[in-house]
């Protein structure tokens, strides 16, 4: 096998990822460590500019508060999100984000960020918390700041593109840093740190999606995050949170074009193909799901269930009735023709601007189906399982809160390792965005502005532990030959059959993914069961799951780029294990219409008002679940 | 196929060592083929239709053919970026061809200004206040909860 240079970094702060969470990361780490003398290093698997879910562009900001101004209180946020996760979450983080996110979004649209304003100059609003920008280049213009601020505070050579990170780096119970390699070059690459964070996003295509052709990319969540971060958290032996709490939206069907927009801003109804509303004709269903299922807004996973229903009824399609709400719309100027057609392009362009700004293929896919939402209807769709704790979904790492918020219950865990906001239950490993579980809705705003918090914890925790960690050589040297491995396996067997994919030796990544998506999709609620599942499903599919975990050994990759799909379906591997164990630990169905429990199809607020934790050991490879009591802010 | 490479136009980032499209596709999908200096998609499958290699292609050498396992043939999307402000022209299955142009960003290109003229409040490292409060978020105080 080819030989791969081993390249050491020491720094004092490692970042890992490049997204929303590590540009605030890096954003605050110029500045404070700067002024404390410390070195930062940044990783990506990709280029920062375009790297993560904000890759494409956002044509909104999910989460502004506003609380300055007296347009909201964080106060409301904390009850907001408390709802929309049927009532569990970490208020303490939720709160905390919600006081830092103006600032992040503030500084946005002084670094170039188009955010609408209307005449009086406030933002436009899409909903309540949302609003509305020309967010194109949202990405490039956040990832810019973040170079300009370590680049101007004097910082060299700290950003490493294209290197896929594969696991943590341990100094005995403390995490050191990071181990993994280039994608361009043949370099192993060894990240030495006194503190690390873990912001490498959420998880696609861990469950078979609805496209399996040339649209298998095509899933709402972007193809390339693939769970590392849950992966990183696990393997260092972190307290996990919420894994049950994956996300499916609902969304135009197919393209996965956003919907908010239709339903807040143009007030769109969504009806089955028989003209009926099924948030209206299933409002019997919600006192089921009380108190979230009576109180407003309506949990997202509760809206979802109800067009589930219709579905399963055999009712479906169902459309998002763009037509009628344009219609709607136009009415209001019917005695002037003029406005009229001004408001007709408008709402033709905002309507447009919407999918172009972030899901370009849902133009395209209503261009190939000659759509024109103001003369016909939509079909929309529920999407498939992903893992986004930043967003509707709630898996993540359990971390520290701030100390001035987090309830005395949650402090004690902290109090014999540091408490340092948003370190996790590692020392010396901290995250945030989608990586940091039961603080959902932070969004693209709040992911940034965590990252700020985590950065800021994290240089707090160096300076109280300003020790270069230890790792010996023999520890190095064994991880490069396990991350290496897949390229040797190909390399000895390759020979042996005249097809480079199909080999009694070997298994390429492309297919234990499918492998991995199937047993996921069949027994743990994927689309193809309507996600629905019980106890025994889950047995089944956790005895599959570990022989697809023996078989892990075997993927092989022929160059750079299949090495890093071989070590990303492993990390897809692991936050499934960890998502069927939780979902099979919660003997009831809370979130229905993210999956349902046949077994416990009810709620059980008396059982099961908690969260789920779970640790995984890697002294002894086992895992331990628990129950953690909510504690409510004072709000 | 997601995005395609048209062999025309293409001149391989004349023959640099990262091409325009290798160095940002998100997915790692781009590739130079060295001996024809044409690049390609290596994995249609796992494309997203981003359009962020169509957009930096600094030939408008690549375009994207919508996922034929669901998208009706004959449309096509095509943005032109500049400094300033994004063009698209949409043309449908049906031939009608619709027009957008939306502003990208305020601020010349690469001057995105870290502290963006805010005020840093405080030096302690302990203080959930962060670089640029409280006078970035909008008041004179971050506030915590009255417990
Ligand atoms: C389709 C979609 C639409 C959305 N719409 C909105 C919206 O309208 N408004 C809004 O406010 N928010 C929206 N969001 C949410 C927002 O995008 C996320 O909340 C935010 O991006 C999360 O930030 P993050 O840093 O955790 O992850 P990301 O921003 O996804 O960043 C992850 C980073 O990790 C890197 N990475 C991954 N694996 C590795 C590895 N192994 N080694 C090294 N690097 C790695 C990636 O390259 C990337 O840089 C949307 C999300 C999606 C998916
Ligand atoms: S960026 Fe354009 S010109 Fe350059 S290699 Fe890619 S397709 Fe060819
Ligand atoms: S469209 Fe996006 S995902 Fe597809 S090849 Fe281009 S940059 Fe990569």
């Amino acid at each position: 096998m080819a030989n791969f240079e081993t390249v050491v970094v020491d720094t004092d702060l490692l970042i890992l990822g490049g997204g929303m969470s590590a540009c605030g990361a890096t954003f605050e780490a110029a500045y404070w460590a700067k002024k404390k003398g410390l070195k930062v290093a940044v990783v990506d698997k990709a280029a920062m500019d375009r790297s993560g879910a904000v890759a494409m562009g956002l044509s909104a900001i999910n989460q502004y508060i506003g609380y300055q101004a007296g347009d909201n209180t964080l106060e409301d946020y904390v009850k907001y999100v408390r709802q929309d996760l049927m009532g569990v979450s970490r208020e303490d983080l939720v709160y905390d984000i919600a006081r830092h996110v103006d600032s992040s979004v503030h500084l946005f649209e002084k670094w170039g960020l188009p955010i609408w304003k209307d005449d009086a100059g406030k933002y436009v609003h899409e909903g309540r918390w949302q609003i509305m920008l020309n967010g194109e280049s949202y990405k490039v213009i956040v990832a810019e700041a973040s170079k300009n601020a370590m680049n101007q505070a004097g910082f060299t050579d700290w950003l490493y593109e294209r290197v896929f990170i594969v696991e943590p780096l341990m100094d005995g119970d403390k995490c050191a840093g990071a181990v993994g390699f280039s994608v361009r070059e043949n370099k192993f690459y060894v990240f030495k740190a006194k503190a690390t964070i873990a912001t490498m996003g959420g998880a696609v295509h861990v469950f078979r999606p609805r496209s399996v052709g040339e649209g298998l990319g095509r899933a709402w969540y972007p193809p390339w995050n693939a769970g590392s971060t849950a992966y990183f958290t696990i393997r260092a032996g972190a307290e996990m949170t919420c894994q049950e709490v994956r996300f499916i939206p609902v969304r135009f069907k197919d393209g996965y074009g956003p919907v908010g927009a239709w339903f807040l801003l143009f007030k769109s109804r969504a009806t089955n193909a028989f003209g009926e509303e099924y948030m209206v004709e299933r409002a019997g269903e919600l006192p089921k799901w009380a108190p979230y299922g009576l109180a407003k807004p309506i949990p997202a996973n509760l809206r979802n269930w109800l067009g589930m229903e219709d579905v399963m009824a055999g009712k479906g399609p169902i459309y998002m009735r763009t037509e009628e709400a344009i219609a709607n719309i136009a009415a209001k100027y019917k005695d002037d023709p003029k406005a009229f057609k001004r408001k007709m392009k408008e709402l033709e362009s905002e309507a447009w601007e919407d999918f172009l700004d972030m899901t370009i293929s849902q133009s395209l896919l209503w261009a190939g189906m000659n759509i024109q939402p103001e003369e016909k209807a939509s079909e929309i769709a529920a999407a498939e399982p992903y893992f986004i704790g930043s967003h509707s979904g709630a898996s993540g790492a359990w971390v520290c809160g701030p100390e001035d918020v987090m309830p005395a219950e949650y402090k004690k865990q902290w109090e014999p390792l540091g408490v340092y906001n948003h370190m996790t239950t590692v020392k010396g490993l901290f995250s945030a965005g989608d990586g940091v579980g039961a603080s959902s809705h932070k969004f693209s705003s709040g992911s940034h502005a965590e990252g700020r918090i985590a950065a800021k914890g994290a240089i707090a925790y160096i300076l109280d532990n300003n020790t270069a960690p230890k790792v010996d050589d023999a520890t190095i040297n064994k991880l490069k030959d396990t991350i290496l491995a897949p390229m040797a396996l190909f390399e000895q067997h390759s020979a042996m059959s005249s097809d480079p994919d199909i080999n009694p030796n070997f298994c390429k990544p492309k297919m234990f993914m499918f492998r991995l998506q199937k047993i996921m999709d069949e027994y743990c609620g994927g689309v193809s069961s309507q996600f629905t599942t019980n106890n025994a499903l889950l047995t089944r599919g956790l005895e599959l799951l570990g022989m697809l975990k023996e078989d892990a050994e075997k993927l092989a990759a022929s160059d750079l780029h299949e090495l890093m799909r071989a070590w990303e379906n492993t990390h897809r591997m692991w936050i499934a294990e960890s998502h069927l164990r939780h979902v099979m630990f919660r003997e009831e169905s809370r979130w229905p219409g993210y999956y349902f429990r046949a077994d416990f199809p009810d709620m059980d607020e008396a059982n099961w008002k908690c969260f789920v934790n779970s640790v995984w050991n890697p002294k002894t490879g086992e895992w331990t679940m628990k129950k953690v009591p909510i504690v409510n802010l004072p709000v | 196929m997601p995005s395609y490479v048209i062999m025309e136009k293409c001149d391989g980032c004349k023959g640099q060592d990262k091409t325009a499209c290798m160095y940002i596709c998100p997915n790692d999908l781009m590739v130079l083929d060295k001996e024809k200096m044409k690049a390609f998609n290596r994995a249609p499958e796992m494309c997203w239709e981003c359009y962020n290699c169509i957009k930096i292609c600094p030939q408008q050498a690549m375009d994207v053919r919508a996922y034929a396992d669901f998208v009706p043939m004959g449309a096509s999307v095509v943005p032109l970026r500049g400094s300033e402000d994004i063009m698209w022209t949409v043309k449908f299955r049906n031939g009608t061809i619709k027009r957008f142009k939306f502003p990208i960003r305020t601020t010349p290109e690469g001057k995105a200004d870290p502290l963006a003229g805010f005020e840093t409040g405080t030096d302690d490292i302990k203080s959930p206040v962060l670089c640029t409060e409280p006078a970035s978020t909008g008041g004179k105080e971050l506030p915590t909860l009255k417990k």
